[in-house]
């Protein structure tokens, strides 16, 4: 059996599986359900500096897009960091963990980009017992505009700057959640490095509209005839989301730094391929508002049934393992040759990968009138859009081409050796092979 | 008070709750998510084998996109332009034999897209809301005469119509519609539905229905071809085959096609009379409708007695599965040698048969059925007498629908290219209107 137990930066819980600061996680009564449920911790609701609490709007706060049979492929929202009082979620984070004491509790903290407004904050929250902070640089709506959230940030000398802050006031660990809208994701996480935070957490949310009701012209979700962008989650921004934990799990600055994943995360699968590509636990928020607490139970079943059958004893074991694998496109084997095949037997002749490679792409699928589909070997390009489009799982796979076989396409025999564009003769500024 | 064991033939077998449950429509119609979830379903395959398999051609992939997208009428507009009677094909095409039989994953998964559903969701939204969808072109001065008010004339008066002709519609009946409305069983037409889509269609305008005419009756085809400057025959089958076996002149042995066309115009089904126990010779669709709504109308015992192998059975496997679930018996490789009884039906005698190759023959084992009503289902021929050229009692005809005669087009169920099918009566009454009106075009030049 598997062990499913994490520690993240000293933050000890008995899975990885956390639920990311967000609507789920703004009260007590929540998160006593999510801890019976089975998840391993909880970054509670972003907390806003004392005073008069947060207002959020009184019309429709999340957007969606849906696939087949309204399944919610992306949410998005509009509501802003907790509105109730900074007591009140305190006194409420301090029951929980005193009577939760081997889950996760980690506080996601937004106040002004002033020291003092961090010093105020952070004894309140060390006194709660938490196991940590989660500094919310990523709210793309709302906040944002007041100078927090995304807007600290998009900056990396003011990640920098409250980071060493945090460091300095609290002795808790500090992770620092960054937004997707930004260039270049290596910088903030970079700063965050060099302000001395312990982790990066990401991506929050990604800033959209999700669609436009026509009759009213306005964008969903419509408050009183008018719409703003929120920030957008759910299983549409995985892609995205992996890119940027394997952009910092493979750079040179922020290599080896602890990563806690975020975007998208619905299955034990998705769980595991962010871990792979180097997150040491991860959080998740759709799938949860979506399906509610208990979908944690697939989650910690199903990731501890494939590290069974993989034979990995603890996460440790296959953190990371797919981040050498991540290479640059300038790297990538030109002497790797495959062609598309089509299963005869398995083909239910919808002729969807013939429109697609005809229309679209090269040509390299014939049709006869009895509706058989054969790959054309000398105009395949093995592009996979056939595959990708195929109704019928494995109907349509790649296969290799041997070393000493003859390309028909480009009437090159193929070579065994690696080589790529970087000693390709086409590459005006390409290194001659030694 | 009768029951469904009361003896003979008797009405109210059935409280009026039960029949009208019994007669409800047999496919529920889809309501709007359940159509968007359906939709979904369809690959939008390439050349799709649905539409070759659609004697009307229908872009099934296309409407089925509109539906998912929330356009119902334009995937209406879609069907309708092919087949005008997309509404009543959606409810009585075999499309387990057409469509849905082609559809890829019915090949994948035996669970194929649910076209003629997603059909008649389309279609009916578009007759709820929106009102006749086409227009007609200037008139050309040209007049055409359809004689039968079927689909297959009716689609070709359609499309006459809207080609700017004039179009004069012959039917002997009282009411337009022909087997839409007297034939096809009234589980698949409910609401009148029949009668509300001639009324819709009629919307486009240019066309005249000339009630209780007929060939032969008052109407001649010489006439007419006199008279207008084409003519389209859309007659159907007017005759129904005799039975020939002892005793077939004994009450209570009577035609399918009559009985059916009484129950479609019954206003209380309770009046209608139907045997306790009901024999029905025939294997088709004629043959399925009768028996199983005899079944709902409360008959005890329903037998349908066909003289060759189950496979050879005109109705399509549905409709057989369909009877069957009704508790209708089907008993093949039997033909009827006699019926016994003292002045109305009591007994039918059947021998089974066995095919020696040159043709049925009877094994001499009989069996004895008790049958106060005995339906004849056994096909139906045409009745005309007008110098036209007929292989195996059938109106020859080209592609386009052309006879022998100049200036006469035929198509339907009177023609030797007619299947009895209405998906195929409509595309080739649509199919005549644009020869027709090629030829008068070219007559202008």
């Amino acid at each position: 059996m598997a062990d499913l137990r994490s520690d993240f930066v000293g933050i000890k819980s008995p899975n990885p599986f956390w639920l990311a600061s967000a609507p789920p996680t703004d009260k007590e009564y929540n998160v006593r359900r999510a801890f019976q449920a089975g998840w391993g911790g909880v970054v509670w609701k972003t907390l806003g500096a004392e005073g008069p609490p947060i207002v959020n709007v009184n019309g429709p706060r999340y957007g969606v897009v849906h696939g087949a049979d309204r399944r919610v492929l992306g949410l998005n929202n509009i509501e802003l960091i907790t509105d109730r009082p900074l007591e009140v979620n305190l006194r409420e984070m301090k029951a929980v963990k005193r009577d939760w004491p081997d889950r996760a509790l980690v506080a996601s903290i937004m106040v002004p980009c002033e020291e003092e407004a961090w010093r105020a904050i952070l004894p309140k929250v060390e006194e709660t017992g938490a196991d940590g902070i989660e500094l919310n640089f990523g709210c793309p709506h709302g906040m944002s505009e007041r100078g927090m959230g995304s807007a600290v940030g998009q900056v990396p000398e003011y990640i920098e700057m409250v980071a060493r802050w945090c460091k300095q006031y609290t002795r808790m660990p500090v992770i620092v959640k960054l937004t997707p809208n930004i260039t270049d994701i290596r910088k903030p996480a970079e700063a965050a490095r060099r302000g001395g935070a312990d982790a990066v957490s990401l991506i929050n949310t990604i800033n959209s509209i999700t669609s436009v009701d026509l009759d009213a012209m306005c964008p969903e979700p419509t408050i009183d005839g008018k719409g703003s962008h929120g920030g957008y989650c759910g299983p549409a921004v995985k892609p995205i989301a992996l890119s940027m934990v394997s952009e910092i799990a493979r750079a040179e600055a922020t290599r080896g730094m602890p990563i806690s994943g975020i975007g998208g995360i619905t299955t034990w699968r998705d769980a595991a391929e962010f871990m792979a590509l180097g997150c040491g636990n991860v959080q998740v928020c759709t799938a949860a508002m979506t399906y509610g607490f208990k979908i944690v139970a697939e989650m910690t079943a199903g990731l501890s049934h494939w590290m069974d059958e993989k034979g990995y004893a603890q996460t440790s074991d296959f953190v990371g393992r797919a981040v050498p694998n991540v290479t640059d496109w300038q790297y990538l084997n030109l002497n790797y040759v495959t062609k598309a095949r089509i299963d005869q037997d398995a083909c239910i002749k919808c002729g969807r990968c013939y429109a697609a490679c005809e229309d679209t792409s090269h040509q390299a699928i014939a049709m006869s009138p009895e509706r058989v589909f054969t790959v054309k070997d000398e105009e395949c390009v093995a592009c996979n859009l056939c595959i990708d489009v195929c109704p019928v799982e494995d109907c349509i796979t790649m296969v290799e081409m041997r070393p000493g076989e003859t390309d028909p396409r480009t009437g090159k025999v193929v070579e065994e050796e690696y080589a790529n564009w970087t000693t390709h003769p086409n590459n005006p500024g390409a290194v001659a092979a030694e | 008070m009768t029951d469904t064991l009361t003896p003979g033939i008797a009405t109210g077998r059935l409280s009026e709750e039960r029949v009208a449950a019994n007669f409800a429509d047999l496919h529920r119609p889809l309501d709007l998510h359940e159509a968007a979830v359906a939709a979904d379903r369809c690959y939008f395959c390439h050349d799709a084998p649905c539409i070759a398999a659609c004697p009307t051609e229908i872009d099934i992939p296309l409407f089925i996109r509109q539906i998912a997208t929330g356009q119902p009428e334009a995937a209406a507009e879609t069907i309708l332009a092919q087949n005008i009677f997309g509404g009543m094909c959606a409810r009585v095409c075999p499309t387990e034999d057409l469509c849905e039989g082609a559809c890829v994953r019915e090949a994948a998964e035996g669970k194929p897209v649910e076209i003629g559903r997603l059909q008649r969701h389309a279609t009916d939204a578009l007759m709820a809301r929106q009102g006749h969808p086409f227009t007609r072109a200037p008139a050309t001065g040209k007049r055409v005469a359809v004689v039968g008010a079927g689909p297959a004339g009716l689609a070709c008066a359609h499309r006459l119509a809207t080609k700017g002709h004039e179009v004069v519609v012959y039917d002997a009946k009282d009411k337009p519609g022909g087997l839409n409305e007297f034939g096809i069983a009234a589980y698949k037409s409910t609401d009148d539905f029949a009668a509300r889509e001639v009324e819709w269609l009629l919307e486009i305008g240019g066309i005249t229905l000339e009630r209780g005419r007929s060939l032969g009756h008052g109407l001649s085809l010489d006439a007419l071809r006199q008279k207008f400057d084409a003519v389209f025959l859309g007659l159907g089958l007017g005759g129904v085959n005799a039975l020939s076996a002892d005793g077939a002149g004994k009450d209570g042995v009577m035609d399918a096609v009559g009985f059916i066309a009484a129950l479609r115009q019954a206003d209380d089904l309770t009046a209608l009379p139907v045997g306790r126990n009901v024999v029905v010779i025939g294997g088709g669709m004629t043959a399925i409708d009768v028996a199983v709504q005899s079944k709902l109308l409360g008959a005890e015992n329903v037998t349908i007695a066909y003289r060759r192998d189950r496979d050879r059975m005109g109705a399509s496997k549905y409709e057989q599965d369909l009877a069957a679930s009704k508790g209708v018996r089907i008993v093949c490789n039997a033909m009827p040698v006699a019926i016994h009884g003292n002045g109305a039906a009591a007994e039918i005698e059947l021998e089974y048969t066995a095919d020696n190759g040159t043709g049925l023959t009877g094994t001499g084992e009989r069996m004895r059925l008790p049958a106060d009503q005995v339906f004849r289902a056994i096909g139906q021929t045409l009745t005309l007498e007008a110098g036209l050229h007929l292989e195996r009692g059938k109106i020859v005809v080209e592609k386009a629908g052309r006879t022998s005669m100049d200036g006469v087009w035929a198509g339907g169920d009177c023609t030797n290219r007619g299947d009895d099918l209405t998906v195929t009566a409509v595309a080739q009454g649509r199919d005549a209107a644009e020869d027709i009106h090629a030829a008068l075009s070219r007559s202008d030049a």
